[in-house]
């Protein structure tokens, strides 16, 4: 989340959309209910289905899964053409004023720079035109006909209210109701903010659909500030903590990159990973970065981590392949990995087209499963249709505690890094993680000593300093990931001190500060807010340095008065900003610099050279579709996507659409996380069974009775459930077309108190152009009515 | 026993007014703030020991088809189309703890239903003889009765939570704050309130479920549509009917719930004396 979750009671508009909070999110969603109660907002939700979200909205909007950016696409022409964005705000803090290189175009959905041979972009046609001292040349009246902001008004020009209405499958006035409401917060006394989750980022063009989002905020002037942003909904407790720490592949903790093979040195790592400034007015805070890196070196290898030898940087693998879930899944496949361990999750159920996904993991030699509970990745062996006797994986179950029976820190959707006690012992004989990775640690580097081996060298130089080092404490933990100075050894209060010369290690710059030498500050449990606005700078600590909203800077106008007084981010009273923890230079007077002080730009990027996809975001069809693309036949998909080898074949072809014709989408619900509540017996009464769920119309055309049992397949596999007949998924007419979408939910499978289809059986073996995040949301199905299973 | 005040008890003339001043306490469910997470419901199974019943989809979100002796709170879903627009009405369904409780008034087993000053109606369990003139006697058909157990249950608006000064556990349990918990003079203007949010957003027909014909009750509900109320599964205009206390029906039907002669005997005794010798009877003893 840009803001925070309690952030969410100061917006004036609240947009879900590719998220189910009350489903997903109860106790956050509050927030949200809190600010239709008490500031009268308006709560609007856009989804395939009628949610849960939607009981309790002022107004709901159905589409079609995976038509996101044209709707959003048309949010942004809604605001241009009726000039509703926030005029002074953009100006001030996007870079709507940039120009673009001459050789940037878009033609029949494609960006220039395409490769056919290699199916991948040159981003170099889409950079910024430059002067002659080397920074963007702009043009502040926003009128150049190549600066970002006639661009971006001629891109969205085809997203008119009928072409929304033709893709999304909404009607004209529906889309033209909801954009009425949704961009009535593009000036200073008004806020609104957006909810989104994995509805957004699991399709093929998922990093772009929240781009097209950001684009509508930023137009509307609603990043930075109180009640604004665009708000990521995270899955579990403790995701946004895992992402900070590098669950994400091509990743080091505190968002550092994985070095390239093509990285030799140090040097030329850092190189090409430190951001230049594009204009002179700003911070270009990842110009840090040789600081944050070599501090992590630092953190890792200690003394081991010397000038001389690049700190380290050699003992730091090479990503030659990308490590993305589908890329590890399609090695398996080839047989070309050895052994899997899985900790936290359950990587069968996890994973699209489990079928595929079995016949990879039977190719293992082994696989650990490290778990609170016995599940079906273990017992992946076991499932239907599996022939044990033919599977010659090693299987190894570790139970391991439960974060309820541990201490440690949970990092909330809001960045709120929160200290938490251990509630109950766990059971006799159950390890912690902890534990458990340092057991495999040590005994890996015991056979190293007693045995040697190849480049034995990372794992020889490893710190591992902790009063027991076979089971360090999560303090211990916290206290290196916060860092410290190594000339005196006091640990670190900001990121600040972080030094390139090796003399300060951190494991985590993002988490500096948060174990300073006055004490964990996770742990504090302060209630006062003397903002009013719910930041409680004295409750748990927030990344970055206790910040609350980020890019607060923009919360303010040029001379750094608020937009908004009753709303205030932060404001400048002529000596030093107050109020939020400032996202500036405390003492830095407003003009200084760009409000957006991570960006080379020192502005908001509404165009965005980084993406692999495209520099503005375009309408792309799911992979699999029940519609053309009407915006361009020849372009139907997303162009640069990864395809692994066989995977076309898994794919309903266009010719036949009408094998599969309804477009369908996955979930979970709210009496289930995930699959681990498949062993909590009320939870399990409180939703028993697998179900489908099926539009009324539908359901009347193909004899499904409500309560009845129906199948459901796509090409790649089938489930079977009850069948729910609802009045909450309605028809949609898609270029012409009476469409009907179906809804499956996540959270079964063969091993708990109640089984049931595993969801993943239908869904594509494909991601995000960016991410590699899986298209779980949308694809196509058929569906019938069936007799119940024995 | 409670250390309660007790207001009335069934088949009983009413006790003495008590001379403690115990306040009235309601809980409010705004229908209108409740996302159907069914944390209550689960909160309520786990306060009270009850046990996990078998369910199975039925085509629906709800967990359990009906209230049960084993599940006092059931989220009800149920979807409707109003004015051309779906709704998904979700409604807490357990006991309203009316002012004027049907069950107590038909109950014919002295002791065995008592309505605390506080307005919380409570089963004794060790008085209930499982005649089932509860059931009929409810407007919102609330209590059940237990095969195994004969004897008949329903929410107890955790009368150990709020004896100890807690909320009950629903309350304590909501993520949105959907149901309030306080004094009834609290809770109706809270309602009050919410119902003019309700007519600020939009909606024609607000209203405050308390209703007259049961002398008003102590779980309300915040209406969003009030003029649907049967859509909501509420009865527009619930009274309290006491069924006769005497005649050889009620002796019937009491007699075909196994009941010993002990009880019966009681039950004059108890009927004649009064409450006071409440203490005394020992149903199981005969
Ligand atoms: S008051 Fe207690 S017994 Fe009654 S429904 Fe709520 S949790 Fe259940
Ligand atoms: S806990 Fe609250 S929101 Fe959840 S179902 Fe019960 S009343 Fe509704």
């Amino acid at each position: 989340m840009t803001n925070h979750w309690k952030d969410i009671k100061n917006a004036d508009v609240v947009l879900v959309m590719g998220a189910n909070p009350a489903e997903n999110h109860p106790c956050g969603f509050k927030w949200a209910l809190e600010a239709r109660n008490t500031r009268r907002a308006q709560l609007v939700t856009i989804d395939p289905r009628f949610t849960r979200t939607s009981a309790v909205a002022d107004e709901h909007l159905q589409i079609r899964p995976g038509s996101d950016i044209a709707l959003l696409g048309g949010l942004v022409r809604y605001i241009l053409t009726n000039n509703l964005h926030h005029a002074d705000y953009v100006r001030a803090h996007t870079n709507a004023s940039f120009i673009i290189g001459e050789r940037f175009s878009f033609e029949d959905g494609l960006f220039s720079g395409f490769d056919e041979a290699t199916s991948q972009y040159d981003a170099s046609t889409w950079e910024y035109d430059r002067a002659p001292d080397g920074y963007v040349r702009r043009d502040v009246t926003l009128e150049h006909p190549r600066s970002v902001f006639q661009l971006l008004k001629q891109h969205y020009d085809r997203y008119t209210p009928e072409r929304v209405a033709q893709i999304t499958g909404c009607s004209e006035e529906d889309f033209l109701r909801i954009a009425k409401i949704v961009c009535s917060t593009g000036t200073a006394d008004r806020v609104g903010t957006i909810m989104y989750a994995v509805g957004w980022t699991m399709h093929t063009v998922g990093t772009q659909i929240i781009r097209t989002a950001a684009i509508v905020q930023l137009l509307l002037g609603n990043i930075g500030r109180p009640g604004g942003g665009i708000n990521a909904l995270r899955g579990h407790a403790n995701v946004q903590g895992a992402t900070d720490h590098a669950i994400v592949a091509g990743i080091l903790p505190g968002y550092l990159r994985v070095p390239q093979p093509s990285q030799t040195s140090l040097a030329s790592h850092l190189e090409a990973s430190t951001p230049q400034p594009l204009v002179r007015d700003t911070a270009n805070y990842w110009g840090n970065y040789p600081k944050f890196f070599v501090s992590q070196l630092k953190a890792w290898f200690g003394d081991r981590a010397q000038p001389d030898n690049e700190f380290g940087y050699h003992y730091l693998g090479k990503m030659e392949e990308d490590a993305t879930w589908l890329s590890i899944w399609d090695q398996a496949h080839q047989g070309k990995l050895e052994g899997f361990i899985a900790l936290g999750f359950n990587s069968l159920l996890a994973g699209p087209n489990v079928s595929r996904l079995l016949e990879a993991m039977a190719k293992l030699k082994w696989k650990v499963v490290i778990d609170p509970f016995m599940m079906d990745s273990a017992e992946f062996w076991k499932a239907p249709g599996m022939k044990p006797s033919e599977i010659d994986t090693e299987v190894l179950y570790l139970p391991t505690t439960h974060w309820i029976e541990r201490d440690g820190s949970f990092t909330n959707s809001g960045r709120w890094a929160q200290w938490k006690e251990k509630a109950i012992d766990a059971p006799i004989g159950v390890r912690s993680d902890t534990w458990i990775l340092s057991e495999l640690f040590w005994r890996v580097k015991e056979l190293y000593i007693a045995e040697g081996g190849a480049y034995d060298e990372p794992i020889q130089s490893l710190t591992w300093n902790y009063l027991n080092p076979r089971e360090p404490t999560m303090t211990e933990l916290a206290q290196e990931i916060n860092g410290s100075d190594l000339t005196s050894g006091r640990r670190l209060s900001s990121f600040g001190e972080l030094k390139e010369d090796g003399s300060t290690a951190s494991g985590n710059w993002l988490y500096s500060g948060s174990y300073p030498e006055a004490g964990n500050q996770m742990a504090r449990r302060a209630t006062e807010d003397p903002t009013g606005l719910g930041m409680h700078h004295g409750w748990a600590w927030s990344w970055p340095l206790n910040r609350r909203v980020l890019y607060n800077r923009a919360s303010a106008d040029q001379d750094g008065a608020p937009w908004d007084g009753t709303r205030s981010g932060i404001a400048w009273n002529g000596r030093e900003w107050i109020g939020d923890v400032p996202d500036y230079g405390r003492t830095t007077p407003p003009g200084a610099m760009g409000a957006f002080i991570m960006t080379e730009e020192g502005v908001a990027r509404l165009f965005s050279p980084l993406l692999k996809d495209g520099p503005i975001p375009e309408h792309y069809e799911p992979v699999e579709s029940p519609t053309v693309n009407v915006l361009h036949e020849r372009v139907p998909i997303n162009p640069v996507l990864r395809w692994y080898d066989g995977i076309r074949e898994t794919l309903a072809q266009e010719n036949d659409r009408h094998a599969y014709p309804y477009p369908c989408t996955i979930y979970r619900v709210v009496e289930r996380e995930h699959f681990v509540t498949s062993n909590v017996p009320y939870l399990v009464e409180a939703m028993p069974d697998f179900f489908v769920e099926v539009p009324e119309g539908l359901a009347a055309e193909k004899g499904i009775e409500n309560g009845g049992q129906v199948r459901v397949w796509s090409r790649r596999g089938e489930v079977q459930g009850t069948a729910i007949v609802t009045k909450r998924i309605g028809p949609l007419t898609v270029n012409g077309r009476t469409v009907w979408t179906i809804g499956v939910p996540v959270h079964w499978g063969f091993v708990g108190i109640t089984q049931g289809s595993m969801a993943n059986e239908l869904t594509p073996f494909i991601g995000d152009a960016n991410t590699g995040c899986p298209e779980f949301k949308a694809f196509l199905v058929n569906v019938e009515a069936v007799e119940k299973r024995g | 026993m409670s250390t309660l005040s007790i207001k009335r008890i069934s088949a009983t003339a009413s006790p003495a007014p008590g001379i403690r001043s115990t306040p009235e306490y309601a809980k409010l469910v705004d229908i209108s703030s409740c996302i159907g997470c069914k944390g209550c419901e689960v909160a309520c199974k786990e306060w009270n020991d009850l046990k996990v019943e078998p369910t199975a989809n039925f085509g629906s979100y709800q967990s359990h088809k009906d209230l049960s002796a084993h599940t006092w709170l059931l989220m009800r879903f149920d979807e409707v189309e109003m004015s051309g627009r779906v709704q998904w009405l979700i409604k807490k369904d357990a006991c309203l703890h009316c002012e004027d409780p049907g069950c107590l008034s038909a109950c014919p087993a002295p002791g065995a239903i008592v309505q605390y000053e506080n307005g919380i109606v409570d089963i004794n369990h060790e008085h209930c003889i499982g005649c089932q003139f509860c059931v009929t006697g409810c407007p919102f058909d609330i209590p059940r009765f237990d095969k195994e157990t004969k004897k008949v249950y329903k929410c107890n608006m955790c009368v150990d939570r709020v004896e100890a000064g807690l909320e009950p556990a629903c309350v304590k349990t909501c993520p949105t704050h959907a149901i309030s918990w306080g004094s009834k003079e609290d809770m109706l203007s809270l309602a009050e309130h919410k119902v003019d949010l309700l007519k600020d957003r939009g909606f024609e027909n607000p209203v405050t479920y308390n209703p007259a014909g049961v002398g008003g009750t102590h779980m309300m509900y915040v209406v969003p549509h009030g003029n649907h109320l049967a859509d909501y599964r509420l009865p527009a205009n619930p009274t309290a009917s006491p069924l006769p206390l005497t005649g050889l029906g009620v002796l019937k039907r009491i007699g075909a719930y196994l009941l010993g002669v002990g009880v019966l005997s009681s039950l004059v005794h108890y009927l004649t004396i009064g409450p006071q010798a409440a203490e005394d009877l020992h149903p199981h003893d005969h």
